[in-house]
Order: C-alpha cells, then sequence, then structure tokens
C-alpha cells in the first residue's frame, strides 16, 4: 500500500460532505452521499458510469448545484456563490486533456489566467515552478496545447490546478485517456506532490489498481448512491461485504468469455 | 447480398498502408508500412498515444483528413479496393459495411443535437424507417449498450451525460447501422469495468453470432488480452509485434514488455511505478 | 511520442518563428500568425483577393496624388461632356464634365470608409450580443436572440431605407443603416460557437479559478468565435458595398456631387445606351472589389479555422 498511509488522517477534516444530494430537473444525480477528507489524504471513487462520481465533484467546485444536504470546506458551509478565495482552495483535473486546455492559449497565458484572477504577484517565480514541478521544462511555456501530447497536456492541467497552491484537489480520471506509459508517469507525479505539498485530493476513476495505489479509502458507488466505504487494504484483501464491490472486483479481472469459443 | 466476391475475399486486408501529414520539413509519415489481414475476428491494437493506433484506424474507414495521404499497396473491404472505390460505393461501404466509433465521444457527438438525435439521424441515413420506427429503435438501442433509462438519455444533451454514457451513445450509433467490420477506437475508455464488460460481451456476440469483424483499439493491455484474439503493438507508426493475445504475458519486444510492466496492480503495489524508458532502435 | 523533429543547427527567421519551442511570448505568437499566414498564402487567388485591396487601400490613401483632375469639379459642360475613354480620360468623362477615372479613385475613399465603419459597428454589436447570449443562457439568451430575430425577419434594403428616410439622406446614416441591418447573422454565428463550447472542460476550469463570467465571455470565448466572425464579416462586405451602392443609386446614400460608387452609376443610367463607359467604370469597380472581398474571405477561412 502506499507509504502515506498512515502520516496522513490527522487533524480536522479539510471537507465534510452530509448527506450530498444533486438533482437536475426530476433526475437525482447524487442522493445522499456523505464523507470526509482529512488533510494530507487521497479519498478514491469508483463506481457505476453515471452513478454520480464527476457530479460529486462538481457540486464540490460548484459547477453543479447542491440541491440537498451540505458540503463543509474547512468548516465553512458552501453556498451557491463561493467567495474568490474557495477558487485558490479547490482546484480540479479533468478527466479529458484535449478539451480542458482553451485551444488558443499558450502554455504561458493558461497559467497566468488564475494569478490574473486572484492578483498574485510572483507569477513568473510561480510559472516557472509550476512546470518544474509537473516535469515540463521552461521549453514548454510558450506552445498551444496542439503542439502537446496527451500526456504533457494533462501535466499543464495539473500546473494550472497547482498553480493557487490549493489544499484540496479534485481529480476526475485524470489518467483514462492516457495511456499506460503516461499513465505511470502521472501517477507517480501525483503521487511526489503529495508528499511533497500534503495536499489532499479526491480520485475518481474506474481503475480499482489506480485507486489502491493512490488513495487510502475508498467509496463505492451505484446510481447515485453510496454502495460500501472501505479503505484500500480491505479491498485488496478482498474484504467486501456489497455485491456490487465484488462485481466491480471480479470485472476488473479482465474480459471472460462465458463458453470457449471454438476456433 | 453475398456476391462471389466477399466469400473468398478475407473481410479486410491492409498490405503496406502508409499515412503521411505534411509538415514543414516535407511529409511526416505518422502510420509507416502496417500489415494485417482480418477475418471474422477480434484483432486489438495497443501501443501508447501518437503511435498511429487512431490513424490506421481512421485511414482504413477514409476518415483522413484531407491533408492527410493515404497510400497502400493493398487496403481491400471484402475484395473491394477502398482507395480506388468511388465516391459513391465508398459511401455505401461508409454506411453498412464498415463503421467506426471513434476515440472522442465529447468532440464526436453534435454539442447541438440530442443523443437521440443524433442515433435517429445514424439509422435514417442508410435505412427509410418512419419517425416513430426510428425512434423505438435507438431506444432498444440504448438499452442494449447497457443506459439505464433509455427515455431520459435520448433526450440529452452530450454535455448532460456521463462520460461513460456519451462513449455508449456513440456505440449505439455504430451498431444501429449493423456494420460487417466495426472498427473501435478506445470504445471503452470511460466505462467502469462493470459495464465495459456488459459492452464487451455485446461485441462479442456479434462476432460470434453475426461474423462481424471487430478491430478494437485500446491502451488497456489488460482488457485487450483478455477480450481479442490477436494483438497487433504499435510504436511510431509501425507494428512492432503480433502475438496470439492470451500470450500477450509472454511478449517478446521490450517495447511490449516495458508497457506491460508500469500498469498499476491490484495485488503488487510499487512506489513509484515503473516508467517506460523508450530506446531509439524501436522506431526505426 | 513520436521522435521529435529534428533542429537545423543554424536557425534562421522562417526556424525561428515556426520553432515547436518558442522561448518567448512574442515568438510563441509570431510564430503562430506565420503559420496562419503560409495556410492563407498558399491560396492565390486569396493573395490576389488581397492585393486588390492593398491596392485599393493606397489609391484611397494617395487619391490625390493619383487622381488628374477634381472629382468634383467638372470641365467646359460645352467641350467636356461625356466624352468617351481616351488618353487625357482613361474612363472617358461624365455629364458633368468630370473625369471618370478620378472620381473613382476619390470614391474608393468613401467605399472604404463605408466598409470600416460597417464593420467596427456590426461586427463587435454582433459578437457581444451573440456571446452574451449564448454564455449566459436563460432568460438572456431568450430576449436578446428575440431582438435579433426581429431585425433579422425585415428585409436588409427595406428596412435601410426606413432608417435613411426617417434620418435623412447621407453618406453617415446610410452606414449607420447597413450597419444596425447587418449585426444579426453575426450575433447568430457567435451564438451558435459560443453554445458549442462553454460547456466545454476548458471553460469549467476557468470558471473554477474563480474568473467573472464577464472576464471568461471577453478572454476565453469571445476570441473563440473571432475567426469565424472574421471569415464572415469579410465575406459579407461585398454585400455591404452593394447595399451602400444601392441606396447610393436611389439617391438615399452619398449625396452628390459626392464621388460615391453607387451613386455614380444611378447618375450614368440615364446615357447607359450612348455612353456606356459612365456607368460601367464604376460598376467595374463595384464588381472588383466585391470579389477581392469574397477571395480574401475564402482565403482566411483556409488561414483561420484549423485549430492551432
Ligand atoms: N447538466 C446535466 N443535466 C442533466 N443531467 C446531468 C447533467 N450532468 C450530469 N447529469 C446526469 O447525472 C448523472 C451522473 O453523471 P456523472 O457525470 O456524475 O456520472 P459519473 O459517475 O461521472 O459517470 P462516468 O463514470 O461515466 O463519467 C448521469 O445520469 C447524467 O446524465
Ligand atoms: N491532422 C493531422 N496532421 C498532422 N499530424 C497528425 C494529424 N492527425 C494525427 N497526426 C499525428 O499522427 C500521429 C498518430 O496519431 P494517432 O491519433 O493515430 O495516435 P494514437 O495511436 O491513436 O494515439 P492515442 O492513444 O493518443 O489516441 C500523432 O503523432 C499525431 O500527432
Ligand atoms: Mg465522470
Ligand atoms: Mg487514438
Amino acid at each position: 500500500m502506499s507509504d502515506l498511509h498512515g502520516k496522513s488522517g490527522t487533524g480536522a477534516p479539510v471537507l465534510i460532505a452530509d448527506a450530498l444530494g444533486v438533482d437536475f430537473g426530476p433526475f437525482r444525480a447524487v442522493d445522499g452521499v456523505s464523507f470526509e477528507v482529512r488533510p494530507g489524504e487521497s479519498l478514491g471513487l469508483v463506481g457505476e458510469s453515471g452513478s454520480g462520481k464527476s457530479t460529486i465533484l462538481r457540486a464540490i467546485a460548484g459547477l453543479a448545484p447542491i440541491s440537498s444536504g451540505a458540503v463543509r470546506f474547512e468548516g465553512k458551509p458552501l453556498g451557491k456563490r463561493r467567495e474568490k478565495a474557495f477558487y485558490r482552495h479547490v482546484q480540479m483535473v479533468f478527466q479529458d486533456p484535449y478539451g480542458s486546455l482553451h485551444p488558443r492559449q499558450t502554455v504561458d497565458q493558461i497559467l497566468s489566467e488564475p494569478l490574473a484572477i486572484h492578483r498574485i504577484a510572483d507569477g513568473e517565480r510561480r510559472i516557472r515552478q509550476a512546470l518544474d514541478e509537473v516535469g515540463l521544462g521552461s521549453g514548454f511555456r510558450f506552445r498551444y496545447p496542439h503542439q502537446l501530447s496527451g500526456g504533457q497536456r494533462q501535466r499543464v492541467a495539473i500546473a494550472r490546478a497547482l498553480i493557487t497552491e490549493p489544499e484540496l484537489l479534485l481529480l476526475d480520471e485524470p489518467t483514462s485517456a492516457l495511456d499506460a506509459s503516461v499513465q505511470a508517469e502521472i501517477l507517480n507525479l501525483l503521487e511526489e506532490i503529495r508528499q511533497h505539498r500534503r495536499l489532499s485530493s479526491i480520485l475518481v476513476s474506474h481503475d480499482l489498481a489506480v485507486i489502491t495505489h493512490l488513495c487510502e479509502r475508498l467509496i463505492v458507488m451505484q446510481s447515485g448512491r453510496e454502495v460500501e466505504t472501505l479503505t484500500s487494504r480491505q479491498l485488496v484483501a478482498g474484504e467486501v461485504t456489497k455485491p456490487y464491490t465484488r462485481e466491480l472486483m471480479a470485472a476488473s479481472e479482465g474480459f471472460r468469455r462465458k463458453e470457449p469459443v471454438p476456433a | 447480398m453475398t456476391n462471389m466476391k466477399s466469400d473468398t475475399a478475407p473481410l479486410l486486408e491492409v498490405r503496406d498502408l502508409r499515412v503521411s501529414y505534411p509538415t514543414r520539413d516535407g511529409r511526416t509519415e505518422v502510420v509507416r508500412g502496417v500489415n494485417f489481414t482480418l477475418g471474422r475476428e477480434r484483432l486489438g491494437i495497443v501501443g501508447e498515444s501518437g503511435s498511429g493506433k487512431s490513424q490506421t484506424g481512421r485511414a482504413i474507414i477514409g476518415l483522413t483528413p484531407p491533408t492527410g495521404r493515404i497510400t497502400a499497396e493493398r487496403l481491400a473491404y471484402k475484395g473491394t479496393d477502398l482507395l480506388t472505390a468511388s465516391p459513391r460505393q465508398r459511401r455505401q461501404i461508409r454506411g453498412g459495411g464498415i463503421g467506426m466509433v471513434l476515440q472522442d465521444p465529447r468532440f464526436s457527438l453534435n454539442p447541438l443535437m440530442t443523443i437521440g438525435q443524433q442515433i435517429v439521424e445514424a439509422l435514417r441515413s442508410h435505412v427509410r424507417v418512419s419517425g416513430s420506427d426510428a425512434r423505438r429503435r435507438a431506444l432498444e438501442m440504448l438499452e442494449r449498450v447497457r443506459i439505464n433509462d433509455p427515455e431520459r438519455v435520448f433526450g440529452l444533451y452530450p454535455h448532460e451525460v456521463s462520460g461513460g454514457m456519451g462513449q455508449r451513445a456513440m456505440i449505439a450509433m455504430m451498431l444501429i447501422a449493423g456494420p460487417d467490420l466495426l472498427i473501435a477506437d478506445e470504445p471503452t475508455s470511460a466505462l467502469d469495468v462493470v459495464v465495459q464488460i456488459e459492452v464487451l460481451a455485446i461485441l462479442d456476440q456479434l462476432v460470434a453470432e453475426r461474423g462481424m469483424g471487430l478491430i478494437f483499439i485500446s491502451h488497456d493491455l489488460r482488457l485487450v488480452s483478455s477480450f481479442c484474439d490477436r494483438v497487433l503493438v504499435m510504436y511510431a507508426g509501425r507494428v512492432v509485434e503480433e502475438i496470439e493475445a492470451s500470450r500477450l504475458s509472454e511478449a517478446k519486444h521490450p517495447y511490449t514488455r516495458g508497457l506491460l510492466d508500469c500498469v498499476p496492480r491490484l495485488h503488487n503495489d510499487r512506489h513509484p511505478l515503473p516508467t517506460l524508458q523508450r530506446q531509439a532502435e524501436w522506431a526505426v | 511520442m513520436m521522435p521529435e523533429a529534428y533542429n537545423p543547427p543554424a536557425p534562421g527567421w522562417r526556424e525561428w518563428l515556426l520553432t515547436e519551442r518558442p522561448a518567448s511570448r512574442r515568438q510563441a505568437r509570431l510564430g503562430r500568425a506565420y503559420a496562419s499566414w503560409t495556410r492563407f498564402a498558399s491560396n492565390r487567388l486569396a493573395l490576389v483577393g488581397l492585393a486588390i485591396l492593398v491596392l485599393l487601400l493606397l489609391v484611397a490613401v494617395f487619391a490625390g496624388l493619383i487622381a488628374p483632375d477634381s472629382p468634383v469639379v467638372g470641365g467646359d459642360l460645352r467641350t467636356a461632356r461625356l466624352l468617351p475613354p481616351s488618353a487625357a480620360h482613361v474612363f472617358g468623362t461624365d455629364d458633368q464634365g468630370r473625369d471618370i477615372f478620378s472620381r473613382i479613385v476619390f470614391g474608393s475613399r468613401l467605399t472604404l470608409m463605408i466598409v470600416f465603419l460597417v464593420a467596427i459597428i456590426a461586427a463587435p454589436v454582433g459578437l457581444l450580443m451573440g456571446t452574451v447570449a449564448g454564455y449566459a443562457g436563460g432568460w438572456v439568451d431568450a430576449t436578446l436572440m428575440r431582438i435579433t430575430d426581429i431585425f433579422l425577419s425585415f428585409p436588409k434594403l427595406v428596412l435601410a431605407l426606413a432608417f435613411v428616410a426617417a434620418l435623412g439622406p447621407g453618406i453617415e446614416n446610410a452606414v449607420l443603416a447597413i450597419a444596425i441591418t447587418s449585426w444579426p447573422p453575426y450575433a447568430r454565428i457567435a451564438r451558435a460557437e459560443t453554445l458549442a463550447i462553454r460547456n466545454s472542460d476548458f471553460i469549467a476550469a476557468v470558471q473554477l479559478m474563480g474568473a467573472s463570467p464577464v472576464r471568461i465571455v471577453l478572454r476565453h470565448v469571445v476570441p473563440l468565435c473571432l475567426s469565424s466572425l472574421i471569415i464572415r464579416v469579410t465575406l459579407d462586405m461585398a454585400g455591404i458595398i452593394l447595399t451602400a451602392a444601392g441606396l447610393g443609386f436611389l439617391g438615399l446614400g452619398a449625396q452628390p456631387p459626392s464621388p460615391e460608387w453607387g451613386a455614380m452609376i444611378a447618375d450614368g443610367r440615364r446615357f447607359v445606351l450612348d455612353q456606356w463607359w459612365v456607368a460601367a467604370a464604376p460598376g467595374a469597380a463595384i464588381f472588383i472589389v466585391s470579389l477581392a472581398f469574397n477571395l480574401l474571405g475564402d482565403g482566411l477561412r483556409d488561414a483561420l479555422d484549423t485549430r492551432g
């Protein structure tokens, strides 16, 4: 298991979701989900496609409405309107590295934007530091997204999220659009940053191995509801109680044909 | 429907396929001499980002952008040469013969049309059916790809569905045309593992029962090795290794081995994960 | 990842512009502009269009030097009226004894002014209406788009006529009338583009930085709508020139004796059977300039439409 286990999880929770519910019209996308994220901890969200994992992240970030329940960030409840400071402390990395960077802006412009919005002074130093931290030299600073590979774009997205020095990072399938070798690089990067900064995060992924690699605890979701919450250790040891979790574990072994097809 | 040619010729023949794009130093080949023959089977193509997997698929179905140039010694679908086919022939082949699930559902779906409208459009562009019939069949298709409430999803716009739903909508759009050859470019990368296996079971059934040919492009090595019959490993535009899928773990090429090694595993947690050290000689 | 393209050791300015690793903001921007220019320049006809318009601009600037005679004061009405083209008067003279070539040269100023004014009034209005409507959605969208629909549902020339009739004839009012009738299509285009991009992740990412809606629209949405708008405006220029000429022809645009090309055709109409050159010269000028704008628009489409 991650060597971070044990070190994290002390102190008051950074984020508490209490019976969080999100409605889109008559449709209930998230139905009373509760969890907390402690400082430095990484919480995993797995589950059915369409079960509301991204919606939970978007609701925390203020991109989706909180219809019922409450979300508290550092003790303060989050309403519909967030103050500007909130956005300094919570950042998100999206699944699709091709869609999350403005196609007409250079890496430099992309990274300058949050600094301009929050009127952060030492922009020059921060941009250089952020690029270094994600393993992109200054040679990438003035490139446009179309001059970058998928993995490089995801690094830029991570750099953008880190530049305001947030406390909570929301990661929505940050590696599922990347191939195995780039995924390994990005996972290593995320782990390094976590160790380095004592950053809390919520990670959504379909890959149980990715979740257990980065997270101490995980929530299994289905149809907008929490199925069960367990530690990565329990999952790896197969100490699961709910049939859906078992099904997930079986499915992640790979495809199994019902009866072998004759050659 | 059947003619002499299609009974004897393989479903797809690809010999020395090359795709190039103009750059300021002349043309760059992004696919550099790919060979394979496809029967009614599941062929996997794996390889890292930018290795030319999608470009190979796009060249076969004729979706290479106009600046790209395709050359091949042979590129034939059921004996019909795709490079010399008339636009009409090609349209016919694209409608009912070859279908392709494009890699990025977010970019491939029209943001201003609902999911349902787009599936209906796909159906009606090559079969004549009444509006209500088309709607019914589209709903059935959505149900087949395991979408829970097809009625709701039918009326949603692409940004209102989850990543996995968009991907399944794309698959439904392709399957509703009933192709004989399906090129699926990362069709399940945004699906949860349970649904992923279910969707693969549908494709599997089509191969087994209807004799559809399937080219399955993916970077999920575990999935490809358990689902496909044969795997092509691509690197820098070339096929560096072809191997029986079930024996992927015994792959010889250092690139394939490196790729297999950097996948995180549930029962063998390594920190940090090994990464791939690329060697210049792999690209030659 | 594909192997990096090889970098020649001694980079010339072209390499400097097109490098994959620009070292400054300026270099990145110039490189991008240069790449667009190469795409544009690979279209021969677009270059022809551009050349014609540059020529027009030069003619307008140096009209005083180029034109041999005054555009408004005619020669002797007994001897210099309606002369056919000759060495002294390349395009002949009109019924007031004025040199048609000089009038056309000075007329280019009017044409350019009309085009320029319409573009700087109509394009920003359309852009703002469209992006705001598209980004805000809801009742803002509904209200703005109904207003747009109202303007769209009037025939352009009739609406322009009504405006000029209300405000009085004259070139400024003609420009205003044309501008007022030409923004709605721009609003439509900008709104459609905005709708397509407002739910994308990169917009969500700036929302997540706490950017205000005004900032998002101006800095992130508008630049993406700009290229299709520029293309459309350029292609519309031909129509604007023709509408201006039409108003001039009907006597509602530029007033005599100003050398507006449409008004010149209207004057020449009376003699079109015997003294064809009076109407033909301004007609040809309008045709060539409209064509040039169309060619330029097509070229811009190739140069600006691609991502990157
Ligand atoms: N803007 C919206 N309008 C209407 N419904 C929406 C909207 N956004 C999300 N939904 C619905 O909410 C549900 C949950 O979506 P969400 O994107 O959170 O799923 P997910 O768990 O992230 O799935 P995936 O793993 O496929 O990405 C889906 O049924 C989706 O259709
Ligand atoms: N229109 C284009 N013009 C120039 N080069 C292109 C174009 N489209 C693709 N390429 C290049 O072709 C190469 C192969 O791309 P392709 O999309 O086939 O990769 P892939 O193997 O599918 O990768 P991924 O796993 O990221 O989808 C890349 O290096 C890409 O940059
Ligand atoms: Mg999601
Ligand atoms: Mg691809």
